[in-house]
């Protein structure tokens, strides 16, 4: 096996990675035999990349191998434009099928992004030599993801993986980590034999590094998973130095299989055989392929925490790159840090805090047994010292630092984000041309191609792309839409950045509408199931439905709940699309909740209050009618009984029941009972207020109303009429002109007649059998039936 | 059996202390009697002879004992019946050997708890003198650097707490009337509990509670976790109260545990209904003093066996602080959720007789 040593493999600092040649590689005659290193990394470990950044300097090669697809080899370049800016992902995906797709992330710390930057800073080459993406959709095999380290730790007695690799690898980043690594890593899968994908990626890495050696790179390192270095590279005995004359191939074919001849399975101690290049060939031979394209889009420290479909997602993304950025204490820089975040939100957190905690952090560490502070003793720290422990703070550093929120940028040059793909798809089939010139246009959502544009631009709204704006506030339930559509410069930067949210225009909307639903309150919730219903997302819309269902149950402030109630009604009347059942059972629960808590929230108003509170309240109704609930009707009848309710409220909801011929007893009575001199003129005024709050017209045709309040308004004493009279004036200010002065026609010609006489002279000119049928038409189409009063 | 009702925590695990003490190698902060490491072995138990003491989360000892090895006072705050004065006494007797310097946090306490006394007698008659002065805990500890405890720090007025700030920060007591002071000795620290209910009662100054690291006492993670504890306690106290025996099934204590975790979360064990919370803090202790209870009632009215009846009326008693609206809370949650259970069915109907 000493062919394989190079002569520069000692052991001492600076210098860890034993070189060897490439494996299985035929060299041309006449041309230098190439050397190769395999950097076994942890992906997304600052302590890897730091490591990496080093190793590459130190190494200088001409060639970096990068694990990742190979057709992103052409968007290699764009990583050094300056417009590029990590975290970004390369992104593979089958055109026109949205649920194939793969991202491989990068991180400022990603070891694999080091390499790249790297060949961008030298001026040399940058390839990725993993299967190719093409292969790998097609397979659509879920990539078995190993856990070498986790068996490592617990070897090392450490229940927690990531730990054991920081206090051992990131925390130290000394040279000579990643050889440690490679030797562990040969002594974990000693004996393992990959199978499947695994096997394949391994042949397809050899197959490239074979290539590249034939094309004559006199210096090749390989920046891959620490599980796949032993594939990769033979293992190095610890022979310190080694002749050079050794390397020459021991003659005939050896060279093609890169090992000498002794080191076969039969060879008493000899290293695992690697595969020669015809059983490699044999292993990638006649695999499916689908076409693919790549690109390059933007990422978040948010989507590299939670792994987002990707194994080797990091728990804390903004403590490694703080780890791989901060030059030195990097214990104290956070906690300095974390200060000044506190300080911003006006938490006192003084130095002398600071002091504190890194002391804690750095005691809890040498009670643990750890070389230095990890961010758990940080995090204890700032928890115990900087908030006091208090638990919301710390969420704060949690989400502010821990995970961070830095949002990645891809530069201009991009090959075409998917999501931007799809929507130009969608533009075509629904023949809507992006123009910078601002236009108007009419949907009629009666036809499939409008209704399509419609939903169309309602998800852009939800991705914050505001390509149309309404142009005018629109009556739900009509079937028409009026939109301005203008296709500004800023919507192709939105457009991008809303690529996170997915790979379609419906899939980015449903993530963002489900990211929205998260921290909404009720009535931004309820404003969300229109808008669900509106974009036509049914994959959305159960989880709102899911999250107001919460909300409704814990909140304990019944105006919430009456105002998120009518945007829900509506909706339900709007839709009938799939998930509307699951809406009529939300809004029926929170119509009980309302029955339920609004009595006790009707008390102990003031006069800003109660009106809110009476809007409230007509909204409600409104919805409760279009529900065709009694509940309410009956809830409001109880409440009616009650009498220290503030006027304005109990005259609207005696109006309320008036109108719902639902009222117990005499509106003459009541309303005499409520203006009698026993109550104070401000009350009175109110209640008159709230019962003819809106309505104007009702009092120009139902001549008993006119009549109850005309009796009511001549039965005033002079001074009793002077004190209403600015309180009357402001309600029937706020009908319109025409109203006023039909009422005012109405009272003037004396029409009007006494309470008690019901009907009035207009009955007399109607012969009710000759309009029996138009009622009974009428009342059908208002649903009526046909009871009571004709 | 010592005719002690409660002994201290140094006597009842003497020999345990013993143990580590003798095996114990690690260096040890000036003044300790054990090394930190040897003090989180011996609250959270090695699973051999060393008996756990506190059953919770491993961070939140090693955070108290680093803190205690850092010289900053510490502050252990949460819910009440959630183990502060618990561990307290614990950390306290393992790092001193002594748990008994203690001050009482009370509306009534004087500064003299916390700084000193006089014995008024001897003041008259010999005037100011170290024979008259009657030191307080806390300036005992600080002359032979021990571990004080005080208890309630937040129920103490203002004035009295803030007579720990210079004790803290200067770590020494002045007398001025002898014109001398006490200077703490190596191994003297403070440990002090509150609650967090009664946060705004007399909020520490920011100056006082700079001088700690707070650590937050969580309630139970696990359904198991508390039914562990519960059934634990139940046991210790059976004991040292002499009850008659019972037979007591971890169904009727997994089933107090149950209830008491789904309306402290807001939400059933299996996620699926939201339930509201009532007012009372419905933590451990309150669980297994319901237990307890129970064990009584049924060892000396009932047959011997803990049956759900026994619990019902402490759980009731329990839940039910506030008149109004937790019996509403607690009718909803025994309508909605209690119910529907099958194998909850004696339960049911006996939370229904108790009310």
């Amino acid at each position: 096996m000493p062919a394989e040593i190079a002569a520069g493999a000692s052991s001492g600092p600076g210098a860890p990675v034993p070189e060897v040649p490439v494996p299985g590689s035929s060299v041309p005659p006449g041309s230098s035999v190439p050397r190769l290193s395999v950097l076994g990394v942890r992906h997304h470990g600052p302590g890897s990349a730091r490591a990496v950044r080093d190793e590459l300097n130190r190494i200088r090669p001409d060639l970096v191998l990068v694990e990742g697809p190979p057709e992103a080899d052409g968007l290699v370049a764009l990583a050094a434009d300056p417009g590029m800016r990590p975290p970004v992902a390369l992104l593979a995906y089958v055109p026109g099928e949205p649920s194939r797709a793969a991202f491989w992330p990068f991180a400022e710390f990603s070891p694999e992004w080091q390499a790249i930057a790297y060949a961008a800073r030298a001026g040399v080459e940058a390839r990725f030599c993993d299967l190719p993406a093409a292969h790998g959709l097609a397979l659509d095999a879920d990539p078995v993801r190993r856990d070498p380290i986790g068996e490592l730790a617990r070897a090392a007695g450490y229940d927690d993986p990531e730990r054991w690799w920081e206090d051992l690898v990131e925390h130290r980043g000394e040279a000579g980590t990643l050889d440690v690594v490679a030797e562990a890593m040969r002594a974990v899968r000693e004996g393992h034999v990959a199978e499947g994908v695994e096997a394949r990626r391994e042949a397809y890495m050899r197959r490239t590094l074979r290539k590249a050696a034939r094309e004559g790179f006199a210096r090749i390192a390989v920046v891959c998973g620490a599980w796949h270095l032993p594939a990769l590279s033979p293992p190095a005995l610890s022979l310190p130095t080694l002749s050079l004359p050794a390397l020459s191939p021991p003659g005939g074919r050896a060279r093609g299989s890169g090992l000498p001849a002794g080191s076969g399975p039969d060879a008493p101690d000899g290293p695992r055989r690697l595969p020669s290049p015809a059983e490699d060939d044999r292993l990638l031979r006649g695999l499916p392929k689908v076409r693919i394209e790549m690109t390059w889009v933007p990422w978040t420290h948010g989507r590299l925490a939670a792994g987002a479909g990707y194994g080797a997602g990091v728990a804390a993304p903004g403590w490694y790159e703080h780890l791989f950025t901060a030059p030195d204490r990097p214990v104290e820089r956070w906690l300095a840090r974390a200060a000044a975040i506190l300080r911003e939100e006006d938490l006192p957190v003084s130095s002398a805090h600071v002091i504190e905690a890194v002391r804690l952090a750095e005691g809890l560490a040498a009670l643990r047994g750890r070389p230095l502070a990890g961010l758990s003793e940080v995090t204890e720290a700032v928890r115990a010292v900087l908030c006091g422990g208090d638990e919301l703070p710390v969420e704060l550093v949690q989400r502010r630092m821990v995970v961070g929120e830095r949002l990645g940028r891809v530069p201009d040059a991009t090959p075409m984000v998917p999501l931007r793909r799809d929507l130009r798809d969608e533009q075509r089939r629904l023949r809507m041309k992006p123009e910078a010139m601002s236009g108007e246009h009419d949907l009629d959502l009666r036809r499939p191609l409008d209704l399509g544009r419609s939903r169309l631009l309602h998800r852009l709204a939800l991705l914050d792309v505001p390509w149309g704006t309404p142009r005018r506030a629109r009556s739900k339930g009509t079937f028409k839409e009026s939109w301005s559509l203008e296709w500004r410069p800023e919507l192709d930067v939105a457009l991008v950045e809303a690529a996170v949210w997915g790979i379609t225009v419906e899939a980015a909307a449903t993530a963002r509408v489900r990211n929205l639903a998260g921290g909404a309150g009720l009535p931004e919730l309820s404003a969300l199931v229109e808008r669900c219903l509106l974009a036509h997302l049914p994959d959305a819309l159960p989880y709102v439905l899911g999250r107001i269902e919460d909300r409704a149950a814990l909140d304990g402030e019944v105006r919430h709940l009456m105002g998120a109630l009518p945007a829900l009604v509506r909706a339900r009347r709007y839709g009938d699309v799939r998930g509307t059942e699951g809406l009529a059972g939300v809004t029926e629960s929170m119509l009980a909740r309302i029955c339920a808590g609004l009595s006790p929230a009707l008390t102990g108003l003031d006069e800003d209050a109660a009106r809110q509170m009476a809007a409230l309240m007509d909204g409600v109704h409104t919805a409760a009618g279009l529900m065709g609930s009694g509940r309410w009707l009956a809830t409001l009848t109880g409440i009616s009984g009650r009498d220290d309710l503030p006027g304005l409220l109990d005259g609207r909801i005696v109006r309320i029941l008036f109108d719902a011929e639902a009222l117990g007893d005499d509106v003459a009575a009541r309303m005499a009972r409520s203006m009698s001199p026993g109550n104070p003129p401000a009350r009175s005024a109110a209640w008159m207020e709230g019962f003819l709050s809106g309505g104007g017209l009702l009092l120009v045709h139902d001549p008993r109303l006119l009549a109850t309040v005309d009796a009511w308004l001549t039965g005033l004493s002079p001074e009793a009429f002077v004190d209403v009279l600015p309180l009357l004036r402001r309600t029937f200010g706020a009908f319109p002109a025409p109203e006023r002065r039909m009422i005012g026609g109405r009272v003037r010609s004396g029409a009007a007649p006494r309470p008690g006489s019901p009907g009035g002279d207009e009955g007399a000119d109607y012969d009710d059998g000759l309009a029996a049928g138009a009622v009974r038409t009428v009342r059908d189409i208002l649903g009526r039936g046909t009871g009571g009063r004709p | 059996m010592t005719s002690v009702l409660r002994p201290h925590a140094e006597d009842q695990f003497a020999d345990e202390l013993v143990i580590l003490a003798k095996t114990d190698d690690r260096p040890r902060p000036p003044g300790w009697r054990l090394s930190p490491w040897a003090v989180t072995t011996y609250v959270l138990g090695d699973g051999g002879q060393i008996t756990p003491k506190y059953i919770g989360p491993r961070r939140i000892v090693e955070v108290a004992v680093a803190t205690l090895a850092t010289d900053r006072a510490l502050l252990l705050l949460g819910v009440p019946g959630t183990a502060k004065t618990w561990l307290s006494e614990h950390l306290a007797a393992a790092i001193s050997g002594d748990s008994t310097l203690l001050v009482q946090g009370t509306a009534g306490t004087a500064e003299e708890a916390v700084r000193y006394g006089w014995n008024y007698a001897r003041l008259l008659s010999e005037g100011p003198s170290h024979g008259a002065l009657t030191p307080s805990p806390i300036m005992r500890a600080m002359a032979e650097g021990r571990l004080a405890r005080v208890e309630e720090l937040t129920r103490m007025p203002s004035d009295v707490q803030d007579a720990l700030i210079t004790v803290l920060s200067e770590k020494t007591l002045p007398i001025p009337e002898l014109g001398e002071e006490v200077q703490a000795a190596k191994g003297f620290n403070v440990i002090a509990t509150a609650n967090d209910r009664d946060r705004g009662v007399n909020d520490l100054s920011s100056a006082l509670r700079r001088r700690f690291n707070t650590v937050v006492l969580p309630v139970p993670a696990t359904t198991e976790e508390e039914v562990g504890i519960v059934a634990r306690r139940v046991a210790q106290l059976g004991r040292s109260l002499e009850l008659p025996e019972t037979v007591t099934g971890l169904e009727e204590i997994r089933r107090v545990v149950t209830v008491f975790r789904e309306l402290r979360a807001g939400v059933t064990s299996d996620g699926r209904t939201k339930v509201k919370s009532p007012s009372g803090t419905l933590s451990t202790a309150e669980a297994i003093s319901v237990v307890t209870n129970g064990i009584v009632l049924a060892a000396h009215f009932g047959d011997g066996v803990l049956r759900p009846a026994d619990v019902a009326g402490g759980i009731l008693g329990a839940v039910v602080q506030d008149p109004v609206s937790d019996r509403v809370v607690w009718q909803e949650y025994l309508e909605t959720v209690v119910r529907d259970r099958d194998d909850w069915r004696d339960f049911y109907r006996a939370c229904r007789d108790a009310g």
